[in-house]
């Protein structure tokens, strides 16, 4: 049940690159190549076997030593102005150098399973000035995003971008969990999104290391910085904070469409960066989200599993569902068992 | 689709279609009107919008790997951008399908066929017909 995987010999065929193992698309990715960059993050979004081929083929050469992107997610409401700000931000660092990469996630409907991904469109400049752009949609079903983000990632750092930015709406816990598993987090927010009491509802808000008030030019923009120190102040006071994190998160006034606070921001992210290397925050930062790309994949198994075993179950009149579990818990071990004896008799 | 690569992911994948206006043509609610039938069919439209060039359209076919490309024209320049668009695609190595919608004059379709256009699609054609020309595309790369 438990299926092994070792072909990297897949064969993708793309549409003008001819036919290609997953090899030689990791080491034309490698050397820069955006084409095979762009096929392997198709190939990892897909997820299954084929994903599974790739990261074996990638991760030697990444990993945790290898190359070293800074991973930075960048989230907040919808509107907020998120892909307008890292577009304003990337083009600089491209101008400074720097080889920037963007995944811009979008929702799929939960109705027909579309999507329409229209951050490129805040992100032309971006775009013009070689910032590599991918929009990716959550693909609804269940942890599918956790599972594809991480590996996504791994593709951009190969082929050399740094820093590699997850842009994503915060409105899912999912969303919110990928973007917080970063190196560092952004959180975009705006004047006229509510009150004090609302800065202190749990969620967005408690996992960032950075703020962003974008659009500062309004005129109620004060307010959102008074609401978001005021907050952070309690979080000084009850001593509630992110693991790991030591400092007070910064604020910083943003205006993306004019580019006011942009140096700041930069700045403030670098920094950000530096403090988790000093502490050695980074290296626990990157245990932890390893942890958590791996818990990901085995609840997708075990998920795939628990369908399995359930799917042409009958109700039984002497178990209760709880009770009910236990056995299937037993048998489906049994079988693994079983699984694992017969690959090593075959010498698999 | 790629029908030929090995996918044994947790499902289909869906199309990927890039959808812009290429040019000096500010009339986007057609285009507009177009990624909402194509997302109500199950597709990922990533919307460049409007003031696109080859260039940006290339950039954008590249790093989405997109299965089509769809273009909205109503400025009647689809015989001179049309073309172009599919020879910029093809010289820059991407073998993905060029669908011009918008404003074009029967006469005009035989050219556009033969300056490899994959699909033409006027005012008023329905969702079925948007989705089904785009379906046909896919299937033909």
């Amino acid at each position: 049940m438990l299926s092994s995987v070792s072909s990297a010999d897949v064969e993708p065929i793309g549409r003008g690159v001819g036919h290609r193992t997953v090899d030689q698309l990791v080491s034309a990715a490698r050397g820069g190549e955006r084409r095979a960059t762009a096929r392997l993050l198709t190939l990892v979004e897909r997820g299954g076997e084929t994903a599974s081929a790739v990261a074996d083929a990638i991760w030697p050469q990444v990993g945790s030593g290898g190359t070293d992107a800074h991973v930075i997610g960048v989230t907040g409401p919808p509107g907020a102005g998120k892909s307008t700000l890292v577009a304003a931000w990337l083009t600089q660092l491209v101008a400074a150098g720097r080889r920037p990469a963007v995944l811009a996630v979008d929702p799929s409907s939960p109705l027909t399973g579309g999507a329409i991904l229209g951050d490129r469109i805040r992100m032309s400049e971006a775009s013009a000035a070689g910032v590599f752009i991918r929009s990716m949609a959550t693909r609804g079903h269940a942890g599918g995003l956790a599972l594809a983000v991480p590996g996504m990632v791994r593709v951009l750092e190969l082929a050399g971008f740094d820093p590699v930015v997850v842009e994503t709406v915060g409105v899912g816990q999912v969303e919110v969990d990928i973007t917080s598993a970063a190196d560092t987090c952004l959180v975009v927010v705006n004047p006229g999104m509510g009150d004090a009491v609302q800065a202190n509802k749990a969620g967005l808000l408690e996992v960032a290391d950075l703020f962003a008030v974008n659009k500062s030019d309004r005129p109620d923009a004060a307010d959102v910085r008074r609401d978001l120190e005021l907050m952070l102040d309690l979080s000084d006071m009850t001593g509630h904070r992110r693991p790991g994190v030591a400092e007070r998160p910064a604020v910083i006034s943003t205006t993306a469409t004019t580019g006011a606070g942009m140096d700041e921001l930069a700045a403030a992210l670098d920094g950000h960066r530096d403090g988790l290397v000093s502490s050695g925050a980074l290296h626990d930062r990157r245990r932890q989200r390893w942890r958590s790309e791996v818990r990901s994949h085995l609840a997708e198994r075990l998920r795939r599993l628990a369908d399995a075993t359930v799917a042409d179950l009958e109700p039984k009149d002497n178990r209760s569902p709880n009770a009910l579990v236990e056995d299937l818990i037993a048998s489906i071990f049994e079988e693994l068992v079983e699984d694992v004896d017969s690959r090593c008799d075959r010498g698999d | 689709m790629d029908n030929d690569t090995p996918d044994q992911g947790s499902g289909e994948a869906p199309v990927r279609v890039v959808l812009a206006k290429l040019g000096l043509d500010g009339h986007d609610r057609g285009l507009k009107v177009v990624a909402r039938m194509l997302r109500d069919a199950g597709m990922e439209v990533v919307y460049l919008g409007l003031r696109q060039t080859t260039e940006t359209i290339i950039d954008a076919v590249e790093q989405e790997d997109a299965d089509v490309v769809g273009i909205s024209m109503l400025n009647a320049g689809h015989l001179t951008l049309g073309p172009r668009m599919v020879e910029a695609l093809s010289q820059a190595g991407l073998d993905v399908p060029v669908i011009i919608g918008g404003i074009v004059p029967d006469d005009d379709r035989p050219a556009m066929a033969a300056a490899g256009v994959a699909g033409v699609l006027g005012p008023g054609a329905s969702a079925e017909e948007v989705v089904a020309c785009v379906q046909a595309a896919c299937r033909r790369c």
